[in-house]
């Protein structure tokens, strides 16, 4: 048995709650495009290419209900970024959400960077569950009253009201990305943050909009020349100084900010030689990185190219320390893939909050887990038929070849079009979550 | 599969062809139909994403880079000889068919060359479009210099030329070989350009005016704090409008994908109501 991924050996994954539409019509705008917890777990924003973010927030765990973990429901919901025209070149500016990523929370307010191609906002959510009454400067129609009228001096009152969470813009960081923007990251030291498109990597201070430091610039000269790509690019957790960002040709740069003003030439280089016998036409395209990921510890990282995880350790450039495969089976389905674009998707990564264990997605609504402690993996499906509360995940299995054995599926009979691209572990429980095109699931683990 | 392994060479000639060399015969020929067709595919898919909202350009540049491997490994075989004399009408040399990314990316017209880009250039703007690009990629937005060169350039753009719906080519906008201008060339571009780029370029001859004057302008910052001019080049938008396109390499393709036509009749329509909205937002900025 399969289980025992992320935490033991008695541990198993059960479904939880699921968001979204059931219906088989799926609206464009609804697909989820990025999904990502806040630093604590309390909150979990999912991001929409109709450009919206919804929050969902835990509820405390009431003692009652000891079988259940916190539930997470609507906290807030806003239109983060509008489709926009680009008079000059005759284009829409899509609206969806690229990355969401949350800042350490500092107040009571919430703040979060939510990010489509061409523009980063910052977003404050903030609750308000008081209000102020007995003014008497107005009069009952609302208008103000003249002066003269008003004898006495009156205090407002702050009395209870329903809560409500308001989302306000309070930064709008735009006009830096000539590219569509990929990746955000918020850096360690709090004050800074980084984005980056497919040429370029800016670095931003949160206060400041009008300006950002470019900070790598990979653009040729002649456009002709271009060859390469940045796809991903993420702040070290704890050194404020260093960033990674990966490439199309399947290398990833670990840059020193203390090095030069402009950070083209990387302090560390990772690439992992090829293997001549399996090279073919598709060989470039397979090893593009979707997803570069630190670990919390900050000494490893992890990078999904097209049918693969690796870990790398910072201190080891020529070669990961560990592979997992995710979905071997397709390399032999390669010249379909490319020929229905599904060879280019993009999908993420995830680390579990110890580390332990990363998380990513495959097609026909799997997802795979990796325990790296035990070597053990898991493939699980997120679909409404497993959906009673509390159900157990069944692993999932695909058939490669000759004969398919009950509750097996073959390669063939995979959905290309239910693809998990977006995923993401709690920072401190075992409760994952799955954006599913427009559904997303959470599941967690059975608590014994 | 596509993966290479070990090719064997048609062997020459003819008196016995045993078993074994006639397997490699086919197992030749596969691959390479095989990869032909890889070829094929990779060139629709590299002018389909014209037809898109903006091309992405990991995707454009994997595709391309793909391409470039097929083109080598077929000009090692000798076989690419073969694909240009189909393709060539005025007897080109196979390397210029050697093709860059940016070339690639580009509309089949097959002289769309360097030629063509120094056509609609603006002499005297292509350093200026190198300064507003960094400008707007490390300095702050608010800077004069950018926004004077903005909006001259705009003028002549709009004076000279036609939204096409069509050439999105990010790299080929940001190539920046603009020499000076072919008067030829610019002349028949006029057929396809006519009413609505004037009342634009009223409009934007105005902005022009305006804004001759040094000094921070509130209100034309605002308009033009949205725009990238790293983006702004004519030359791409016009090499779709060419009104008499030649039989190029690409113009093959047309024949493979019957579902998308060529550029120059798509693009009327898209270009009619592009102009027709952009009036009506202009209309609204210049009420205002």
């Amino acid at each position: 048995m399969m289980a025992g991924v992320g935490g033991g050996n008695d541990f198993q994954w059960c479904f939880s709650q699921v968001k979204g539409a059931i219906d088989e019509d799926v609206a464009e705008a609804d697909i989820i495009s990025t999904v990502e917890f806040n630093y604590s777990g309390e909150l979990l924003a999912t991001g929409d290419k109709g450009g919206r973010v919804v929050i969902f927030q835990r509820e405390q765990e009431s003692k009652n209900r000891l079988l259940s973990r916190g539930e997470y429901n609507v906290y807030s919901t806003f239109q983060s970024h509008e489709p926009e025209f680009d008079y000059l070149k005759s284009l829409e500016i899509e609206e969806k959400i690229n990355k969401i990523r949350w800042l350490p929370q500092q107040n009571a307010a919430h703040f979060l960077l939510s990010a489509n191609d061409k523009t980063i906002k910052l977003w404050k959510i903030s609750e308000r569950d008081k209000r102020a009454e007995g003014y008497n400067l107005k009069d009952e129609d609302g208008r103000l009253q003249d002066q003269f009228r008003i004898t006495t001096l009156r205090v407002p009152v702050l009395m209870p009201m329903d809560l409500m969470v308001e989302a306000s813009p309070r930064r709008i960081f735009a006009n830096a990305h000539t590219y569509h923007i990929n990746s955000i990251s918020v850096n360690s030291d709090y004050e800074t943050y980084l984005s980056a498109d497919d040429l370029r990597i800016n670095l931003w201070h949160l206060e400041i909009t009008d300006r950002s430091f470019n900070i790598v610039d990979i653009k040729p000269a002649n456009m002709e020349e271009l060859t390469e790509v940045i796809t991903a690019a993420e702040c070290h957790p704890h050194q404020c100084n260093v960033f990674v960002y990966s490439s199309s040709k399947g290398t990833i740069r670990l840059c020193d900010m203390r090095a030069a003003a402009l950070c083209d030439r990387h302090s560390k280089f990772f690439e992992e030689p090829e293997d001549p016998s399996s090279r073919s036409f598709f060989s470039e395209i397979i090893s593009s990185i979707s997803d570069v990921k630190f670990s919390h510890s900050g000494r490893y990282m992890m990078t999904r190219d097209y049918l693969s995880v690796k870990v790398w350790d910072l201190n080891m450039e020529n070669r990961p320390v560990e592979t997992y495969q995710v979905h071997e089976y397709l390399r032999s389905k390669l010249c379909s893939l490319y020929e229905n674009d599904c060879i280019f998707d993009k999908f993420e990564c995830c680390w579990n909050g110890s580390d332990s264990a990363i998380m990513t997605g495959s097609y026909n609504n799997f997802f795979r887990m990796f325990d790296r402690n035990t070597r053990r993996d898991i493939t699980l499906e997120a679909s409404r038929e497993n959906s009673k509360p509390r159900a157990i995940l069944k692993p999932r299995k695909v058939c490669t070849g000759g004969k398919r054995k009950k509750d097996e599926i073959s390669v063939d009979s995979l959905d290309f079009n239910k693809k998990i691209l977006h995923t993401a572990w709690h920072p401190k429980e075992n409760v994952i979550a799955v954006a599913a095109t427009n559904n997303l699931y959470i599941f967690q683990d059975k608590m014994n | 599969m596509f993966s290479k392994g070990t090719k064997r060479k048609f062997s020459d000639g003819g008196e016995e062809i045993s078993d074994e060399s006639l397997l490699g015969a086919r197992v030749a020929s596969s691959y390479s139909l095989q990869r032909q067709s890889l070829l094929d595919m990779s060139l629709i898919k590299l002018q389909l994403c014209h037809m898109l909202v903006e091309p992405n350009l990991c995707r454009s540049v994997l595709i391309a880079n793909t391409v470039r491997q097929i083109q080598e490994e077929m000009t090692h075989d000798g076989s690419w000889h073969m694909v240009t004399e189909a393709f060539c009408s005025a007897g080109q040399s196979p390397s210029e068919r050697l093709v860059a990314t940016e070339v690639l990316c580009r509309s089949r017209e097959q002289d769309a060359e360097p030629k063509l880009f120094s056509v609609i250039s603006y002499e005297g703007c292509c350093e200026e479009e190198v300064v507003a690009d960094e400008t707007l990629c490390s300095v702050s937005v608010s800077d004069t210099v950018s926004n004077v060169c903005l909006a001259g350039r705009m003028g002549q753009c709009w004076e000279k030329s036609e939204l096409s719906g069509i050439e999105r080519d990010e790299e080929a906008l940001e190539d920046s070989r603009l020499g000076s201008g072919e008067e030829e060339e610019i002349d028949t571009e006029d057929g396809a350009s006519t009413e609505s780029p004037k009342t634009i370029g009223q409009v934007f001859g105005t902005f022009e005016i305006k804004n001759g004057s040094p000094g921070p302008d509130s209100a034309l910052e605002e308009l033009f704090s949205d725009v990238d001019t790293s983006y702004y080049d004519l030359d791409t938008m016009l090499t779709g409008m060419q009104s008499a396109p030649k039989m190029g390499p690409y113009d093959l393709l047309d024949s493979l994908a019957p579902s998308h036509s060529s550029p120059s009749i798509v693009s009327t329509p898209n270009c009619r109501s592009d102009l027709n909205e952009l009036d009506h937002i202009m209309e609204i900025i210049v009420g205002s």
